[in-house]
C-alpha cells in the first residue's frame, strides 16, 4: 500500500448536517480526505455512511455545512458535476445493465468521456469512429486490469454476485476518476471474492494513483486496507485516524459493541 | 513438405522458417481483446535481439534458465533466445507451489528465471534464499512490479529493447551472436522437462536437439503438418505435450501458435482461432461432452430429437464416413443431413470445425466418448508417449482406429514388451539422460539401450496394436489369487459421467474397495433438475440418491468384468464417496492430475480401514491448502455401501 503522495486535501466536508424530515442522518460531520488515500468510512447499521457518500457524489444536498473538491467550495452539488469532476462511484446494490455485457457496461462508464456529437456517434464514422476505439482500448485495459476477459460478452445479469460487482467496479473506473466512491465493495461476498476484491482496490490506488473512500462492514478488510478510518454513529463522526487509533478508541468500543450499564 | 532436414537445432530452423515462410504467421496472442499477430521474420528479429540482451545479463552457453508461466509468446521466445546462445531453457509448471519450484530451480541450477507476472515473480524471489546460482528474474506482464528492486528483476521487453539497440551499434555482438548459431549442433542439449512426479520426486529429463528435430520431423509427417496449420497453445509449458507438440512441432513444421488470453478464455479462443491440430487429454473432451449434453438439456424439444436422431445416424456410418469405409447410399445422405443440421454446428460452437487432427493421450479414453467425437467426423486419435521417449512411442495411423489401442509403433520407433509384460522402446527423441542423476538414468535402461515405461502393455493380437493395461508395478492380486488392476477398474468407473476420480485398492487384501468421487458438474446438473437440496459438495457428495446413482454405476462395472474371466473375481465389493474433491494441491493428484495412490490411502486411513473392518461409516478429517496457501481441515462422516456380487457366485463367495 502506497502513502499519500502529500498530504494535499482532496475532498473536505465541512460541519455537514442532513435531515430526512424528523430524522437526523447526519449531524455536523466534518472529514477530509488526502490525495492518493485509502479512506474508509465505518460504523453500524444506520449510522450515516450511505448518507455521507451521497452527499459527497451531489446525490443528497447537505441542510448545512460545504463540501470542498478540488479547492472548490461549494454547498451543494449535482450528480453529473460530481462525475465531471472526477468522482465516481459503486453502489451498495450493484446498480448495472442486467441485460447488457460486461463490456457495454463498462463502455458505459466513457459516456462522459465521449466528445464528438450524438450525430457523429449515430454515424459511427470517422472520428467517431476512432475515437470510439480509443474508448475501447481504454475499456479492454480495464477488462484485463480486473482480469474478467472471460466473461466480456457475457450479460450482466447472468453473472454472480461477485463478478457483477467486479464489473461495476470496471465501469467506474472507466471514468477515469480521481475520487472513488465505493459503498460496500464486500458486501455479500465469500472470503475468496473479498481477498479478490481487496487485491484489486489496493491496486486501483497503487497502478492509477486513484483516491479511494470506502464504506465497509468487514473490519479485518478496512483495517488491512485504509490507511485511515473514520467512524460515524447515529450522524455523528466519534473517532478518526489511523486504523490502530480507531480500534483503541473508547468511543468506537462502545459504538459497535455497547455500553455496560 | 518440410522437417528438420539438415537442420540440427533450433536457432538455425528459426532462421530458416524466417527465411522460408518470413510472412506467415508464427505466433498469435489475444492481448487487450484483439488477436495480435507475429510472422516468423518478426519472431526472428526478435528473438536475436532478445537473445542479445541475455548475452549482455551475462547468460553463457550450457547456463540454465527456467521458464514459468502460462503460453505466452514472450515465454517461448525465452526458449528460442537461449537457444540461440546455446543456454538450456528449463520450462516450470506454473502452478507449482513454492517449494516444488525451489526444487526444481535448484536442482536445475537456474541462472535465470523467466516469469509470466508478478504472481509468479513473487513466488521466485520468496525461495530465492534456497538459490545462490539464481541472478535475476526476467518478466513479460510489468503490471504491480513497478516497486521492484531493477538489480534483480527487468522486463522482458526491456531486454529485448535494450539487445536491438546494442545489435544496431556493436558489431562484435552481432557478430557473437551469429557464432553461437553456427557453433551450436545437434548435440547439444535443447531442454530440460521436468516430470511431474507421478512417482516421486521429479526428474529433470534431458532431451538433445538433434533429438528433437528428429521426431518431430517425423510426426509431422505422419500428420501431414505444414506451415498452414495452425494450433492453440493451451497445456501447461512444461509439460512435454506443450512442448513437443506446440513448440517443437511449431519450428520443425512452420506452423503458427496461437496463445489463449487467458486460462479462463480457451473455449472462446479457440473457437476464435479453429485450431488445425489440437490435443486435449481425455478429461478435455469429455468436459466439453459434458458441457455439450448439459446445454442440449436446455434445448427446445424440437432441437433435441433433431440432435438425438442426427446421434444416432453418425453412431450407425459415422466411423465408416470417417474412415472412408463403404457406406449405404441412405446411410451417406443421411450423414450428409446431419453433417448440415448438426454435425458441424456442434464442432464450431466447440471450436473444432478447421481440426485435420486431433490426439489424446495421457490416461485411458472412454469408448463412448471416443466414438462419439469420431462419429460427428472430428479424426480423434490415440498416442502413446512419454517425456523420456520426447514424446511419440505409438501413435494411430489414420484408418486404423480402435479405442482400447493406443496403436503401432510411432515411425522409426522400436517397441517391444519384456517378459514381465513392461512396455519397452528406442526412439529417435529418447532422452539423453535424467540431468544430474546417472543412478536414475541407468535404471530406465536395459543394457541392450532400450527405456523402460514401467506400464504394463499386451500387443492386440488381431491388431497388432499395442494395448496399455497400467502400471506395471500397480498390478496386484487379491489375497484368492485372482489379477488385481487397479487402473483398469478406476478408468472403467471413471467412464461413467458421474464419476470424476477413483481409486480402488484390492492388492493383498480379500476383496475390491473403492473410493469416489462425484463430477460436480453432472452431478450438481441432475441434482437442479431432480430437485434434490443441498448446501455444499460435501452434503451432495454424501446424498443417499446420489449414492444410489453411483451405485448403479459400480454395479455396471461389476457386470462388465463378468465377462472377462480373469478379472471377474476382482468386482468391488463395498464403495464410498469422498467428501471433497481430490486436489493436486493437496498433492493428492499430481500436476497433470492423475491420483496418487499412496498418498491418497495413508491420507483416508481411517476410511480405509472401515471399508475392510465392514462398518457402514466413518469419521475422517482432513487437511487442505487453499489456493493462496493457507491451510485448513474439512471433516466429514462417510458413508459406506454394499455391493452385490454379480455371476459366478460361489467363486466369489470364498474369495469375500
Amino acid at each position: 500500500m502506497r502513502a499519500p503522495d502529500t498530504n494535499e486535501i482532496l475532498l473536505q466536508v465541512e460541519a455537514v448536517a442532513l435531515s430526512f424530515g424528523g430524522v437526523r442522518a447526519l449531524k455536523d460531520v466534518s472529514f477530509n480526505i488526502r490525495k492518493g488515500e485509502i479512506r474508509a468510512i465505518i460504523g453500524p447499521n444506520g449510522a450515516g455512511k450511505t448518507s455521507m457518500l451521497n452527499v459527497v457524489n451531489g446525490f443528497y444536498h447537505p441542510d448545512h455545512g460545504t463540501i470542498t473538491f478540488k479547492g472548490r467550495t461549494r454547498d451543494k452539488m449535482q450528480p453529473f458535476e460530481a462525475a465531471r469532476g472526477g468522482i465516481a462511484r459503486t453502489f451498495q446494490n450493484v446498480a448495472l445493465f442486467k441485460g447488457m455485457s460486461a463490456l457495454d457496461n463498462i463502455m458505459a462508464g466513457r459516456t462522459l468521456k465521449v466528445r464528438r456529437g450524438l450525430l457523429w456517434q449515430v454515424l459511427r464514422y470517422g472520428p467517431a469512429l476512432r475515437e470510439e476505439l480509443e474508448h475501447r482500448h481504454r475499456v479492454e485495459e480495464i477488462i484485463d486490469f480486473l482480469e474478467i476477459e472471460a466473461i466480456r460478452k457475457v450479460p450482466v445479469g447472468r453473472l454472480p454476485y461477485g463478478l457483477q460487482k467486479r464489473v461495476e467496479l470496471g465501469r467506474a473506473l472507466a471514468m477515469e476518476p480521481e475520487l472513488l466512491l465505493l459503498d460496500e465493495p464486500m458486501a455479500g461476498m465469500n472470503l475468496e471474492e473479498k481477498e479478490d476484491m481487496s487485491r484489486f482496490i489496493v491496486d486501483v490506488n497503487n497502478q492509477y494513483g486513484t483516491t479511494i473512500a470506502l464504506i465497509e462492514h468487514d473490519m479485518a478488510v478496512v483495517m488491512d486496507l485504509s490507511e485511515s478510518v473514520a467512524v460515524l454513529d447515529h450522524g455523528v463522526k466519534i473517532a478518526d485516524g489511523t486504523p490502530d487509533e480507531v480500534k483503541n478508541s473508547q468511543a468506537v468500543i462502545e459504538a459497535y459493541l455497547g455500553v455496560a450499564h | 513438405m518440410p522437417g528438420g532436414g539438415s537442420f540440427d537445432t533450433f536457432p538455425k530452423l528459426l532462421l530458416r522458417n524466417a527465411a522460408q515462410f518470413g510472412t506467415h504467421p508464427a505466433f498469435r496472442h489475444k492481448d487487450l481483446g484483439i488477436w495480435q499477430s507475429w510472422t516468423w521474420a518478426q519472431v526472428a528479429e526478435i528473438v536475436r535481439a532478445y537473445a542479445a540482451g541475455l548475452h549482455r545479463l551475462g547468460l553463457q552457453p550450457g547456463d540454465t534458465i527456467a521458464v514459468v508461466g502460462a503460453n505466452r509468446p514472450k515465454l517461448y521466445w525465452t526458449m528460442m533466445a537461449a537457444q540461440m546462445l546455446r543456454a538450456i531453457p528449463v520450462p516450470v509448471y506454473a502452478e507449482a507451489v513454492a517449494d516444488e519450484l525451489a526444487f526444481v530451480l535448484a536442482h536445475a541450477e537456474a541462472k535465470l528465471v523467466a516469469a509470466q507476472d508478478q504472481e509468479q515473480v513473487d513466488k521466485v524471489l520468496s525461495v530465492s534464499d534456497r538459490l545462490p546460482q539464481l541472478d535475476k528474474v526476467v518478466y513479460d506482464e510489468p503490471r504491480g512490479l513497478d516497486g521492484y528492486d531493477r538489480s534483480r528483476s527487468i522486463a522482458i521487453g526491456n531486454i529485448i529493447e535494450e539487445g536491438r539497440a546494442a545489435l544496431a551499434t556493436d558489431i562484435a555482438l552481432r557478430k557473437s551472436i551469429d557464432d553461437f548459431v553456427q557453433a551450436g549442433n545437434g548435440s547439444d542439449v535443447a531442454v530440460i522437462l521436468y516430470t511431474s512426479g507421478t512417482t516421486g520426486a521429479s526428474k529433470g529429463v534431458t532431451l538433445s536437439s538433434r533429438g528433437c528435430i528428429d521426431a518431430a520431423t517425423d510426426t509431422t509427417r505422419f500428420d501431414g503438418l505444414t506451415h498452414e496449420d495452425v494450433v492453440l497453445a493451451y497445456l501447461p509449458l512444461a509439460w512435454v505435450g506443450d512442448h513437443y507438440l506446440n513448440y517443437v512441432q511449431g519450428l520443425v513444421a512452420g506452423f503458427c501458435t496461437a496463445c489463449p488470453e487467458s486460462s479462463d478464455t480457451i473455449e472462446q479462443d479457440r473457437h476464435e482461432i479453429g485450431p488445425t491440430f489440437y490435443f486435449a487429454p481425455p478429461r478435455g473432451f469429455e468436459a466439453m461432452l459434458t458441457r455439450l449434453m448439459i446445454r442440449m438439456e436446455d434445448a427446445s424439444p424440437v432441437k433435441r430429437r433433431m440432435f438425438n436422431y442426427f446421434l444416432d445416424v453418425a453412431r450407425l456410418h459415422g466411423e465408416q464416413v470417417l474412415t472412408g469405409r463403404p457406406v449405404p447410399l441412405s446411410g451417406r445422405l443421411l450423414y450428409a443431413l446431419g453433417r448440415l443440421l448438426v454435425y458441424e454446428p456442434l464442432k464450431n460452437v466447440l471450436g473444432l470445425s478447421r481440426v485435420r487432427v486431433a490426439y489424446t493421450a495421457g490416461e485411458a479414453i472412454g469408448p463412448d466418448l471416443f466414438a462419439f467425437f469420431r462419429s460427428i467426423g472430428l479424426n480423434l486419435k490415440q498416442l502413446y508417449g512419454q517425456t523420456e521417449a520426447f514424446l511419440y512411442v505409438t501413435c494411430q495411423p489414420d484408418g486404423a482406429i480402435y479405442s482400447d489401442t493406443v496403436g503401432p509403433a510411432a515411425p522409426n520407433v522400436d517397441v517391444r514388451i519384456a517378459e514381465s509384460g513392461e512396455v519397452q522402446f528406442r526412439s529417435p527423441g529418447m532422452f539423453v539422460g535424467y540431468f544430474k542423476d546417472q543412478a536414475k538414468t541407468a535404471e530406465a535402461m536395459t543394457p541392450d539401450g532400450y527405456v523402460k515405461t514401467g506400464d504394463a502393455g499386451i500387443f492386440d493380437e488381431k491388431t497388432g496394436h499395442l494395448k496399455i493395461i497400467d502400471r506395471a508395478k500397480d498390478v496386484g492380486r487379491l489375497n484368492g489369487g485372482t489379477m488385481f488392476a487397479p487402473k483398469y477398474l478406476e478408468n472403467k468407473l471413471k467412464f461413467f459421467p458421474n464419476i470424476k476420480e477413483a481409486i480402488t485398492f484390492g492388492d493383498s487384501r480379500e476383496f475390491v474397495c473403492a473410493m469416489l468421487n462425484i463430477d460436480p458438474i453432472a452431478v450438481t446438473n441432475w441434482a437442479e433438475r431432480n430437485n434434490v437440496a443441498y448446501g455444499s459438495y460435501q452434503e451432495l457428495a454424501g446424498h443417499p440418491l446420489v449414492y444410489d446413482m453411483v451405485a448403479n454405476d459400480v454395479a455396471a462395472v461389476n457386470r462388465s468384468l463378468v465377462e472377462e474371466k480373469v478379472l471377474a473375481g476382482a468386482q468391488i465389493r463395498r464403495f464410498l464417496i469422498l467428501h471433497k474433491e481430490l486436489d493436486a494441491d493437496d498433492g493428492e493428484l499430481t500436476r497433470t492430475q492423475k491420483v496418487r495412490r499412496r498418498i491418497i490411502a495413508e491420507r483416508y486411513a481411517p476410511l480405509l480401514a472401515a471399508l475392510y473392518d465392514g462398518s457402514y461409516e466413518a469419521d475422517i478429517s482432513t487437511e487442505v491448502t487453499f489456493e493462496d496457501g493457507r491451510k485448513g481441515t474439512i471433516a466429514a462422516r462417510v458413508k459406506i455401501r454394499d455391493m452385490q456380487a454379480i455371476g459366478a457366485a460361489e467363486s466369489l463367495e470364498k474369495a469375500a
